[in-house]
């Protein structure tokens, strides 16, 4: 097993743990954070890719790094977006988790928007 | 040989474990300060991977100004009713079960990746010398897909509208709600009068530079964003009113001036984004310059949020 493959085990984990915090935390700031991590995750198995089609004497293929790069600039445009909905959220109900188990208020802060 | 791949599984042991901390750490603060911890040992597998451009990437997003956002936003939040309900264990047991089969799949994609694997890189490097770039990543992103970086902007852009529309109605037109710590003589004051200058000049050679090493606009533009937040922070200018003339104007001239590139591509080249032979390295390096002050102008508004008070 080379590194690109070990990174690549890595990545599939990454991507496993934070569908797990996506999934189980309350908060929606640990879910945004949660979020990112998957995300990585996803870039990472791009960066295992990119680096065994190293050839041509580049360390790795660069398409799919600049997806990548394309990829974190737009993460990190719906992390922003999310972010400040999530602000919003909270000044208006005061509340900084979605849980399941207060339907009125959530509900009603949901049609507002 | 072997100290690499000792070097490697324990980076990659190390992430997972910082990683983990972040999702299951009890407090918002320990977690995100993790996360930060997490981007930035990213970026070293990145390097260990041979991408530096994602590295630089990684580091100035993942590890900064992700972390910064979303430590702005967990100051500002208050909970004042209802408490964090935890998914009850058969919820969470049934969600782990879930996310270790993801893992599973994903790592079985991984061990069945193809013998030899499919590449692009000697297509990108033969068409490299045409653009006169010597980084082909950024040949790759100014050249090949350069539909793509510009369309990238445009979400910058675009996601910009969406924060500043979450404004309340009596805000609209004044100032983001950046906390700033004014405190005269504190330790972030001083930083923000001794750093920017290395900051603007590192944030200018990185563009400069990424025409042929690794670097280029977005990675200069994040440095650009950073020093400005960090003078704004230490309120040594204020943050600027979103309607602001001079805001908006840095705000399109880069998508707007590469969208005039790309349109004269129709009339001097083939076809839209196309550059005309001799002018490749000219037309970029121009576009590139503009992009680099719209995405740092971009990028520390983001942080900044929506718009909170008026203007005095």
């Amino acid at each position: 097993m080379n590194s690109a493959t070990m990174f690549g085990y890595c990545g599939a984990m990454l991507v496993g743990l934070g569908l797990f915090g996506l999934v189980t935390n309350p908060e929606i700031l640990r879910k945004i954070l949660a979020f990112n991590v998957l995300g990585s995750g996803v870039f990472l198995l791009f960066g295992v890719i990119a680096r065994r089609g190293a050839a041509a004497g580049l360390g790795a293929d660069p398409v799919p790094q600049a997806l990548v790069i394309t990829g974190i600039v737009v993460a990190f445009s719906a992390t922003a977006m999310a972010v400040a909905l999530l602000v919003r959220f909270n000044k208006e109900t005061g509340e900084i988790t979605m849980s399941s188990d207060a339907p009125s208020d959530s509900g009603r802060s949901e049609e507002r928007r | 040989m072997t100290y690499d791949v000792l070097f490697d599984l324990g980076l990659a042991g190390v992430l997972i474990a910082i990683a983990a901390g972040a999702i299951f750490a009890r407090g918002s603060f320990v977690s995100l300060v993790l996360f930060m911890v997490y981007g930035l040992l990213l970026a070293i597998v990145w390097v260990r991977l041979s991408a530096v451009d994602v590295a630089l990437t990684e580091t100035a997003i993942g590890g900064g100004v992700t972390g910064m956002l979303l430590l702005g936003a967990a100051s500002r939040l208050r909970a004042t009713k209802g408490s964090a309900v935890k998914a009850g264990f058969p919820a969470r047991l049934a969600a782990g079960a879930l996310c270790i089969l993801v893992s599973i799949a994903l790592g079985i994609v991984v061990y069945a990746l193809p013998e030899v694997p499919p590449t692009l890189a000697p297509i990108a490097k033969e068409n490299l010398a045409s653009s006169g770039l010597g980084n082909p990543v950024a040949g790759v992103l100014f050249v090949y897909r350069a539909l793509d970086t510009l369309l990238e902007k445009v979400v910058l852009l675009l996601a910009l509208a969406g924060v500043w529309s979450l404004a309340q109605d009596q805000a609209w037109g004044g100032m983001p709600g950046l906390r700033v710590y004014a405190k005269p003589n504190s330790i972030l004051v001083f930083l923000a009068q001794v750093l920017p200058p290395v900051g603007i000049t590192v944030g200018i050679y990185m563009f400069w530079a990424g025409a042929n090493r690794p670097g280029g606009a977005f990675q200069g533009g994040t440095v650009l964003a950073a020093m400005w937040l960090l003078v704004m922070m230490a309120r040594l200018r204020e943050v600027p009113a979103i309607d602001t003339l001079w805001v908006r104007q840095l705000l399109v001239v880069g998508p707007a001036i590469f969208l005039l590139i790309g349109l004269l591509g129709f009339v001097f080249a083939d076809s839209f984004l196309a550059y005309p032979p001799d002018h490749a390295k000219p037309l970029i390096v121009i576009a590139e310059a503009a992009l680099t002050l719209s995405i740092g102008v971009t990028l520390a508004l983001l942080v900044a949020g929506p718009p909170e008070r008026m203007r005095q």
